[in-house]
């Protein structure tokens, strides 16, 4: 095979899964994190008994029954994806991460599919305390369905528990090794706080959509009361503890991916923190930059004076590939963050001084702030991914001898230029569904607008 | 002793899975032609609505048990079949929107063409199902390192260089759309009433008439494709109980049928797919995927087997993990048995 026409495949093969998984991950986001928004609204329903809080329940249940389809729809590809266009990565770490991901569907899929079919049609077939136990366990099943996830990923970004047979194929030492790795834990409550800010921020943007049109005003501010609360509480634990511990390990294991983020290009006692700027891989700087000074070295080592590596101090073919990519996915990962944090605690301000339901501007601010953390979700996925390369496995194998070396780069074009005709088309079918269910509203009667 | 066992492990999550979606799949091809008033659809479509995604799962958790006890096997069949399995995820998808779908919306044109969609994915989806099968059966042209890349059809023989489709696959193929269709139509005479009932009824007997014929033929074929198929019946006398089997089950359908038995034979139905496919294991056991290009190019057990102590210890959260899994599928089962009530509202 000629050397630029495996390099073209590689490239396609790269671009084939970030994009199936990236369009898949807008879905689950929201699962993980209304489910456990509609938990909360259901276990108010069953303390309360009040009619207002099951069909707030109800309503999220529709948005959450449709989105979980997309979910379960594009998921599916992702599980054959590492055999179609990953042969030779999955040959060899199959019998460590091929474990995590049998355990997803063995452990997560059953258990959510079997009562999301419960909660979902069988309200009337249930008792109370039944279909409140069935929402409770769609949402153990998909935060169980994150937690495997993030176990494959965590092994590929940090490889614990694992030993290499004569054959080159990786075999797991130690399950509980390898289900503890520390970078999993990490990632795992970074993600899954993720998600609840992705829930928070839907949920809320939903109730000042109701304020601001005039109308189901007792469900706006329900939507509004909750959304905001796990908003604040979830924007907070983003950045603190999760962020900052997830941020420290990795400057510890992958101090090429954290350099490339930061854009250190140089390494430097007291490094600065670079808030803006554009990374110039040509000349190794920043080009315009603003920087806090020490900030860098106080965050990963909690004092100033710290010696944080630079890129300088890596062999450059271990620089991450795409680096301006991966440099500016996580400043606006983290930029947005921070207007996170700002805008819940402004919100909650205004609505603990009761203020809030008649602050047009703030309800704005909410309404059109609700892709943000799509955007911020996606975009901290990118910075971890983008931040392994140029490996598959950190420091085992190269991305560029994972690929399947039998599908040819036109065959994989072929299928994602498929894909992303497809998911454009579910795209649509999606904004129309969710739009519909947002204008008939929490106080449509379900049996005549449902199956 | 550990590839005996994560083979036979691997055939029941493939046997869930056929058995299970099997039937909404075949309900999904029902649709097209035998289903036909408004309330009708959504009657069969509410018959399979709270189980058919846990029934997907059983390929999920299938695909994800073969990446991990046999990590060769995946990148090799998902590789080489990439360009049907591509295909297949794009029907997958198209089918769970179409079906989860069109209750959202209540133009009758847009229903009426997802309706089409999910009838129409579910047919190709049985056929290629059936076709990979077949083609798992006749073997592929394997590369000295395990690897190979099929095309979707080359001159329809089964030779040492064939593609996906040959004369032999669609065999398969047809096979397993009938076969789904009997299986996706028997559970319609038991989850409805009334004139769907009646119709689903009326078509068990050309359908049945239609799959013994169908059998016979793929089974004469499969020997004729591949004479070493025989090979572990003959050294196990014995195991000539499972095409037996298969005769009794399809029997045994028969009979309930015309004795109105729907659930006996439904079940007969399960036990016909799982002998069909049991029987196509212990045909190819102990080799995974034969090579068209030698036998000792043949992906075998003791080749694409994970290593002993991930599959040591896989052996024990797959068997916790199966027996959570079967409770909660016994338990949705049981919540939403009998006929499917016409008045009664879901989601």
């Amino acid at each position: 095979m000629y050397p630029e026409i495996s390099m073209n495949a590689e490239l396609i093969h790269r671009l084939h899964f970030a994009f199936t998984v990236t369009f898949h991950y807008l879905f689950p986001q929201l699962t993980m994190g209304l489910a456990l928004l509609i938990v909360v609204l259901k276990s108010i329903a069953l303390k309360t008994g009040e009619e207002q809080w099951e069909r707030a329940a109800r309503f999220w249940g529709k948005i959450f029954g449709i989105n979980f389809v997309f979910g379960v729809v594009t998921g599916i590809p992702m599980e054959f994806e590492f055999g179609t266009n990953w042969a030779r990565f999955s040959n060899l770490s199959g019998g460590v991460i091929g474990q995590p991901l049998a355990m997803e569907g063995v452990f997560s899929f059953f258990l959510e599919s079997a009562f999301l079919g419960l909660f979902l049609y069988g309200e009337k077939r249930l008792s109370k305390l039944q279909h409140w136990f069935s929402a409770v366990m769609v949402f153990v099943g998909s935060w169980i369905s994150g937690f495997f996830i993030i176990v494959t990923d965590a092994w590929m970004q940090h490889p614990v528990a694992y030993e290499r047979l004569p054959n080159g194929q990786f075999q797991v030492l130690s399950f509980w090794q390898l289900l503890l790795n520390p970078w999993g834990l990490l990632q795992y409550m970074h993600n899954m706080t993720g998600a609840v800010v992705t829930g928070s921020f839907v949920m809320s943007a939903v109730g000042a959509f109701y304020l601001l049109d005039g109308r189901n005003q007792n469900y706006g501010r329900i939507f509004l009361k909750v959304g905001l609360i796990a908003g604040l509480i979830s924007s907070v634990l983003i950045i603190f503890p999760t962020g900052d511990l997830h941020g420290k390990y990795v400057a510890r294991n992958q101090p090429a991916a954290i350099a490339a983020m930061e854009g250190l290009f140089k390494t430097e006692d007291g490094a600065g923190l670079v808030l803006m700027g554009q990374p110039n891989e040509e000349t190794g700087q920043i080009d315009n930059p603003i920087v806090v000074n020490d900030m860098l070295s106080f965050l990963i080592y909690g004092t100033t004076k710290a010696e944080v590596t630079g890129l300088d101090r890596i062999p450059k073919d271990q620089w991450p590939t795409a680096l301006p990519l991966l440099y500016y996915a996580y400043h606006i990962m983290a930029g947005l963050g921070t207007w996170f944090l700002a805008l819940m605690a402004g919100c909650a301000f205004l609505l603990w001084r009761k203020r809030l339901y008649a602050a047009r501007w703030a309800l704005w601010a909410l309404l059109i702030s609700f892709p943000l953390p799509y955007i911020a979700n996606t975009a901290g996925w990118m910075t971890a991914e983008l931040g392994r390369q140029p490996w598959l496995i950190y420091g085992l194998m190269r991305t560029s001898e994972g690929f399947s070396s039998t599908v040819s780069a036109g065959n994989g074009l072929f299928t994602l230029l498929g894909f992303m005709g497809l998911y454009s088309l579910l795209g649509l079918l999606f904004t129309v569904l969710i739009y519909r269910e947002i204008s008939q509203g929490p106080e449509t009667n379900a049996s005549t607008t449902s199956h | 002793m550990m590839g005996f066992i994560w083979f036979w492990l691997v055939a029941v999550m493939i046997v869930g899975y056929v058995v299970l979606d099997g039937f909404d799949l075949g309900v999904g091809v029902l649709h097209l032609f035998l289903v036909r008033t408004e309330a009708e659809r959504k009657t069969a479509l509410r018959s399979i609505g709270p189980v058919w995604d846990g029934n997907e799962v059983w390929l999920l958790a299938g695909g994800g048990t073969l990446y991990f006890a046999f990590p060769l096997l995946y990148a090799s069949a998902f590789s080489g079949f990439y360009l049907p399995l591509m295909i297949v995820l794009w029907l997958l998808v198209l089918r769970g929107v179409s079906l989860e779908l069109r209750n959202h919306i209540e133009v009758g044109v847009w229903r009426a063409l997802l309706d089409g969609v999910f009838g129409f994915s579910s047919t190709l989806l049985t056929i290629f199902f059936g076709a990979a099968l077949a083609n798992v059966l006749r073997g592929v042209p394997l590369q000295a390192d395990g690897y190979f890349f099929l095309p979707l059809w080359t001159n329809w023989q089964p030779g040492v260089h064939p593609g996906i489709l040959d004369w032999y696959t669609v065999i398969g193929g047809v096979v397993a759309l009938v076969a789904l269709t009997l299986h996706g139509a028997l559970w319609l005479v038991i989850k409805t009433s009334g004139n769907l009932e009646a119709r689903a009824r009326g078509i068990v007997t050309p359908l049945w008439i239609a799959l013994v014929v169908l059998t016979v033929i793929s089974l004469i074929a499969t020997i004729a494709v591949r004479p070493e198929a025989l090979y572990n019946y003959f050294n196990y006398p014995g195991t000539f109980i499972v095409p037996v089997g298969v005769v009794a089950a399809l029997g045994a359908l028969w009979y309930f049928n015309h004795n109105a038995r729907p659930v006996k034979a439904f079940l007969s139905s399960c036990v016909y797919l799982f002998l069909m496919l049991a029987g196509a294991c212990w045909s190819l056991f102990p080799t995974l995927l034969p090579a068209t290009t030698g036998a000792d190019r043949d992906i075998t057990l003791s080749r694409a087997l994970s290593g002993p102590h991930a599959l040591a210890v896989g052996l024990v959260w797959w068997t916790v993990g199966m027996a959570l899994a079967i409770t909660y599928i016994v338990f949705v089962y049981g919540k939403f048995r009998g006929k499917v009530d016409g008045a009664e509202d879901a989601h």
